[in-house]
């Protein structure tokens, strides 16, 4: 029993230092990787790995290649569906803005919000009309680039944006779309923004 | 009462814009469910029976493959907005316009769990390092200068570039006017209606001169001084030089011809088997 525990722990060790640590380009860690480092029975290890994240109001986020998430994921589906850590939720330090300037942060939740209201695609000259009305010309540009270059948005080759990666490891839409729609319009601008500069912007001032 | 052509055609005109309107709903332009399909099956179904020749019928199953896809979207669409995201776009869009940036801050970030991801060095990573700096080469072995002596610069004069092979002893456009009249003293000799074969007229003893020849006579073709003939049946070329240099060539799109020389065919040639 100790030396089956004695397995698992070396193995949770071992995921979290994969799903910690970059590895390639796009953080995460693709399923079949897990599965060659840890063997078979990786989903079982991530599960024990979550328990011990909780605490921490961390998670480990799994995303499938489908936009759907199965009920009842195949070991296939499982293998080509990516792993990441992410907040838990309701964490007090989420308060702050992880680096991001009110500005950018703001810009990237209307266009999330926006893309998922028109279906999941939109044109990106709608959604630079969109952010024109709040945000200076120039930066319009510079903010959606940064948000595909984040892996938060997407554009095809028709100028339509969708929604990335990122989104969908980060975001839960479903809860953004209620909270917004419930959220009392009234109160906007009521509060003098908190703004925080993060390093890239220092740098790209610089 | 309209004749079958007439029907064709017009049969042809509403398919085609059928399609463009599917492509345009395809590339999310335009809504999908601004096609009614029960009305556009109909017209397929009425022109289906004119339809003969094999362009004809693509077109009629292109038309079909393009419904289809609408029908796609029109499913995913119905499927969205059963699905408790859905929610009213424009009620959405007025809330994203009146809100505020603090509040909508606020949202999100109720709504955001941002990836963990640490890019922290290691005592390992920075041993693979060091060995693998140890093993790498230096560049002046990697990048291995080219094998070339350093001359210095100086001036060569025409006789010299001629010896070399560099420049011809004649001026080129002396040389293709030469050219130009031998090919017309050939076309007379051994030609027929104004024109010679190819290769009885770049044929030569050698396959140097050969080569040398054919070169010649594809700036005769490109500067208007004579054009070639193609019998793509016999696979056949004939070459037929103009009375006069037609320099209205030179300003007007013209279309390459790829004709290989080969040794091969030279040696053909020479047997009197390349006909």
């Amino acid at each position: 029993m100790s030396k089956r525990k004695g397995v698992y722990g070396s193995k949770i060790k071992k995921a979290t230092q994969m799903l910690f640590y970059k590895r390639h380009q796009k953080p995460g860690v693709k399923g079949w990787e897990l599965r060659k480092a840890l063997g078979s029975d990786y989903p079982k290890v991530l599960d024990l790995l979550d328990d011990y994240l909780k605490p921490l109001n961390l998670q480990v986020k799994t995303i499938f290649e489908e936009e759907k998430t199965p009920e009842k994921p195949t070991l296939e589906e499982l293998d080509k569906a990516r792993f990441y850590v992410t907040l838990r939720g309701d964490l007090a330090t989420k308060d702050k803005l992880m680096g991001w300037r009110i500005d950018d942060l703001a810009g990237l939740a209307i266009t999330i919000s926006y893309i998922i209201s028109k279906k999941g695609q939109a044109a990106r000259k709608d959604v630079e009309k969109l952010l024109a009305e709040k945000m200076p010309n120039w930066k319009v540009g510079l903010n959606i680039e940064r948000y595909i270059r984040y892996g938060y948005l997407g554009q095809d080759d028709n100028g339509q944006m969708f929604l990335d990666w990122r989104t969908r490891a980060e975001v839960d839409q479903k809860a953004l779309i209620n909270m917004l729609l419930s959220s009392d319009a009234q109160k906007a601008e009521t509060a003098e923004p908190q703004e925080e500069s993060s390093e890239e912007e220092e740098q790209e001032n610089e | 009462m309209q004749s079958i052509k007439q029907q064709k055609a017009l049969g042809k005109e509403k398919l085609e814009r059928i399609i463009e309107m599917c492509i345009a709903i395809e590339n999310h332009t335009a809504d999908p469910f601004t096609l009614n399909i029960d009305e556009i099956i109909k017209i397929v179904r009425e022109y289906f029976p004119h339809w003969e020749h094999p362009d004809e019928l693509k077109l009629d199953a292109e038309t079909l493959h393009h419904l289809a896809s609408v029908i796609k979207l029109q499913s995913e669409w119905v499927k969205q907005r059963s699905t408790s995201l859905y929610t009213d776009p424009f009620l959405l869009e007025e809330k994203i316009l009146q809100i505020g940036k603090q509040e909508m801050v606020n949202v999100f970030l109720k709504a955001w769990n941002p990836l963990i991801e640490f890019e922290q060095i290691s005592l390992n990573t920075l041993a693979q390092g060091l060995l693998y700096w140890e093993a790498l080469a230096p560049l002046s072995e990697r990048w291995k200068d080219l094998d070339a002596a350093e001359v210095s610069m100086g001036f060569a004069s025409r006789d010299e570039l001629i010896k070399q092979g560099v420049l011809g002893d004649r001026e080129f456009s002396e040389e293709l006017n030469c050219y130009w009249q031998e090919l017309r003293e050939c076309v007379v000799k051994k030609g027929q209606d104004g024109k010679i074969n190819y290769w009885d007229f770049i044929g030569a003893d050698t396959y140097e001169e050969t080569v040398q020849r054919a070169f010649l006579t594809s700036f005769l073709v490109t500067y208007g001084y004579a054009t070639l003939e193609i019998d793509r049946l016999e696979e056949l070329v004939f070459i037929k030089p103009f009375d006069k240099p037609k320099t209205e060539i030179l300003t007007q799109q013209s279309t390459s011809v790829a004709i290989a020389v080969s040794c091969e065919d030279w040696q053909k040639w020479k047997r009197g088997e390349l006909d």
